[in-house]
């Protein structure tokens, strides 16, 4: 068969640039690929990597949720509210439940009535943004005592040298990953991204396959802030601004198509932790923080871009 | 006025596998209204791509205005004097009346800045000459189909247009509105604009067009003076008949009723349809395009809702199923769309063969890759499939493999019901009569089959039985010696000469 370079980069150009980039911050800053720095980045990403398994069973069905950075901020702040009021296993309890009724209804929106995803989930994140200062009154919350409660064995903790927060967002992908690649609703959540006519002419109903996914996104981003929670030690009220956007990012640069059908949770994880050690490296090469936001936009642009242009056949027309 | 102002001379354009216009020529006089008629997927349509530029023939030459003519797209068209009038309005609803006769050729100043004033004086005076009731600055969103319908005439003024395409320029008109689109039509051909009339509809053919030009299969069957010829005479054009193939049909040993359909109606579509089929018979339903035979199988297999009539299934009164319930019931539907409805086109043959029967693929929700597997094979043998593999998307499949494909997915669980809608429409030869024997093979093993077909052989090679349906109602049904080609295009077309007036 013929190499076509073309073709080449256009599926593995991304991969390529990260190639490049990692090599380049490598030779610039020693302390890039020592354990300890990768084991942090990979601990940093595990909050963001853990609500990506969700989103991506719904980018998968076509759709998007853009309520999971309102919905972070909102459980983060309910499971240590609760942790002081309840106790960490009531509190973890009350945050799942919270995580997986915001899914339901949005689910129950975009599914059942059939309203647009993107306007939603959007919707969606304005009302949990009120919703937390609500709950709060405004005021930030914090986990006095942080060394004497065991919830802090999910951010914190350590089991056999890896990080605890690691291991359950290994564990979680393996578990979503297994879902979408040998169950019958995995094989649901493709064909309705894939082509959903042809998936109700096959006796699918599209609508309780789309409902689930929001249901485990919602989920995940419980399990997301559980995580959260314990590392913190601490909840303000703004502390998953911005998250939804960094976690589509993962999803597409992972190479999920927006527009469904193509995709895997292996590709997310992927994704998830190439944006991670692109920021941690931009951090070691001593850019300002803030760049890694514009470099978040480079990435979710030109991930998009080359989804289309491969639909399209083509990438520059 | 005879001159001929458009000519489209040897047009030959084809697709991956299939060729859609064949040494197509027709020309247009100036001042006469030419019908094009033809069957869905005759190439009327791609046939007036290439005409506004959409398409690149591979041979042939338009010739316009005595000149060999280069059309770069719709707006070089346009501005050439070509204009083709959608079946869909491509109208922005939000812009004026004036902005949309313009569209994307709005005068400008050199800064770019839109000329307003001329804009409007200008559409003004095309609104004028039409006589039409509104003005050049109502928001286009807020009229009419008829009205935005006028709005695309409008640009035939404005662009002083000598060739007009309407395409099913009625097909969401009233009455009223239709006869004021004739007149304005015939205005347009007192000014020796030469038009040409796409539709499916005869007796708005008969009434309004100089001549007719028939095609069918990408070639031109023949060009006839409307006032000389009769609505049968253009359907059976139309109809025709290909090169005879061999036939197999399966052996008449018929058994219990399968399904029974009493008085299904829906509002627009189809009105009081009965029919029954039986284990062992294959059931053909013929009719043109738009005669409502999709939907209705549609509806019974619980894809739509009807608005009354009942199902019998297996001598039980059964609700309005599911697709779901349908299928677990035993009926099967190969859709009329393969790739819109029929296959999820980014999957492989593996996993588009057991998408309707994932329960049966599965034990506790885990799929059983095994059991895939081994149904893949053996239709892909069965069917003999050329595929490199299980999991090959099925979008690099030619039509054929594709159409077998949908078909193993009906067949791997064992159905008592087949519908097949269009089962052989843009397939070569070579498939097409692989799915007739196997529709035969199905029906002598027992299965009761409905075929769908607007090709007239294919019916009356494979079915027992065949009902004719026009307009949503059936018109006719007819088995043994009275199942041939005179009664059913006699069926269908005395239906539709009695729409006529």
């Amino acid at each position: 068969m013929k190499f076509d370079l073309k073709d080449a980069l256009r599926r593995h150009g991304l991969l390529l640039a990260f190639g490049v980039f990692l090599l380049a911050v490598a030779a610039n800053a020693d302390a890039f690929l020592t354990l300890g720095n990768i084991l942090d980045v990979l601990r940093q990403v595990s909050i963001t990597g853990m609500m990506a398994l969700g989103v991506t069973f719904v980018v998968l069905t076509g759709r998007l949720d853009l309520s999971v950075g309102s919905l972070l901020t909102l459980l983060t702040v309910i499971v240590v509210d609760q942790h002081n009021q309840s106790g960490a296993a009531a509190a973890i309890v009350m945050t799942l439940a919270a995580g997986l009724a915001v899914g339901a209804f949005n689910g129950f929106l975009v599914g059942f009535v059939g309203l647009n995803a993107l306007i939603v989930t959007l919707a969606m994140l304005s009302f949990l943004q009120g919703l937390v200062l609500f709950y709060s009154g405004g005021s930030n919350v914090n986990i006095p005592n942080a060394q004497e409660t065991w919830f802090a064995v999910f951010g914190r903790g350590d089991f056999m040298g890896l990080p605890v927060p690691v291991i359950l967002f290994v564990v979680a992908g393996i578990i979503a990953g297994a879902i979408l690649r040998f169950t019958t609703f995995g094989r649901k959540v493709y064909a309705v991204g894939g082509n959903q006519t042809a998936s109700v002419f096959s006796g699918i109903d599209s609508r309780w396959a789309v409902f689930w996914t929001y249901v485990i996104s919602g989920l995940t981003t419980g399990l997301a802030a559980i995580i959260m929670g314990s590392r913190v030690m601490g909840a303000q009220n703004t502390i998953g601004q911005g998250y939804e956007l960094t976690v589509l990012a993962g999803v597409i640069l992972g190479g999920t198509s927006l527009l469904g059908g193509r995709g895997s949770i292996f590709r997310t994880m992927i994704g998830i932790a190439m944006l991670g050690f692109i920021q941690n490296g931009l951090l070691l090469l001593s850019f300002p923080y803030y760049v890694q936001w514009i470099v978040t936009w480079a990435v979710i642009i030109l991930a998009v871009w080359i989804d289309i242009g491969a639909k399209r056949g083509r990438i520059f027309a | 006025m005879n001159d001929i102002i458009l000519q489209l001379s040897g047009i030959t354009k084809t697709f991956p596998g299939v060729t859609a216009l064949d040494q197509v020529s027709l020309d247009v006089r100036a001042g006469e209204v030419h019908a094009l008629v033809g069957e869905n997927g005759a190439g009327k349509s791609t046939l007036m791509k290439v005409l506004a530029g959409l398409y690149k023939a591979e041979q042939g030459d338009i010739i316009y205005q005595g000149r060999t003519t280069d059309v770069a797209g719709p707006l070089d068209a346009r501005r050439k004097g070509i204009l083709l009038i959608h079946q869909e309005l491509s109208l922005a609803p939000e812009l004026s009346v004036a902005e949309n006769i313009y569209l994307g050729a709005w005068p400008t100043n050199r800064f770019g800045v839109l000329k307003k004033r001329e804009l409007r004086s200008k559409a003004q005076a095309a609104l004028q000459a039409l006589g039409c009731a509104f003005g050049p600055d109502v928001r286009v969103g807020t009229l009419s189909v008829a009205m935005q319908q006028m709005v695309e005439i409008a640009r035939a003024e404005a662009f002083s247009a000598s060739v007009v395409i309407f395409d099913e320029p009625t097909a969401s008109l009233t009455d009223t509105e239709k006869e004021q689109l004739f007149h304005t039509i015939r205005s347009l051909k007192a000014r020796g604009v030469g038009i040409i009339y796409i539709s499916h509809k005869m007796d708005e053919i008969f009434q309004i067009t100089d001549r007719i030009t028939v095609l069918r299969d990408g070639q031109v069957q023949g060009t006839l003076e409307t006032a000389q010829s009769d609505v049968n005479q253009v359907t059976r054009m139309m109809i025709g008949r290909t090169l005879d193939t061999y036939f197999v049909k399966a052996k008449a040993d018929f058994g219990a009723e399968v399904l029974r359909v009493e008085g299904l109606s829906k509002a627009g579509l189809f009105n009081d349809v009965s029919f029954s089929v039986r284990e062992g018979e294959v059931l053909g339903l013929y009719g043109l395009v738009g005669a409502g035979r999709s939907e209705a199988v549609e509806t019974v297999f619980g894809v739509r809702r009807a608005d009354s009539g009942q199902l019998v299934w297996k001598g039980g009164v059964i609700a309005p199923p599911t697709p779901r319930q349908a299928i677990d019931m035993g009926m099967a539907l190969v859709p009329e769309s393969r790739k819109e409805q029929g296959l999820v086109l980014m999957m492989g043959g593996r996993e588009n063969t057991s998408l309707p029967h994932l329960s049966l693929f599965s034990a506790l929700s885990v799929m059983n890759r095994a059991k895939e597997l081994a149904t893949f094979e053996k239709y892909r043998s069965a069917l003999s499939i050329k595929t490199t593999g299980p999991d090959q998307e099925v979008s690099q499949l030619s039509g054929g493999n594709q159409q077998k494909f949908v078909l193993a997915k009906w067949l791997c669980a064992g159905p008592k019901l087949i519908i097949l809608d269009e089962p052989t429409r843009g397939i070569d030869v070579g498939s097409k009569s692989a799915i007739h024997e196997l529709i035969a093979e199905l029906a002598e093993q027992g299965l009761a089959v409905i075929v769908i077909s607007s090709e007239m052989p294919e019916v009356l090679g494979v079915s027992h039985r065949v009902l004719a349906m026009s307009e949503g109602e059936i018109v006719g049904s007819f088995e043994g010696q009275e199942m041939n080609e005179e009664n059913l295009i006699d069926a269908v077309s005395y239906h539709r000469q009695s729409a006529v007036g």
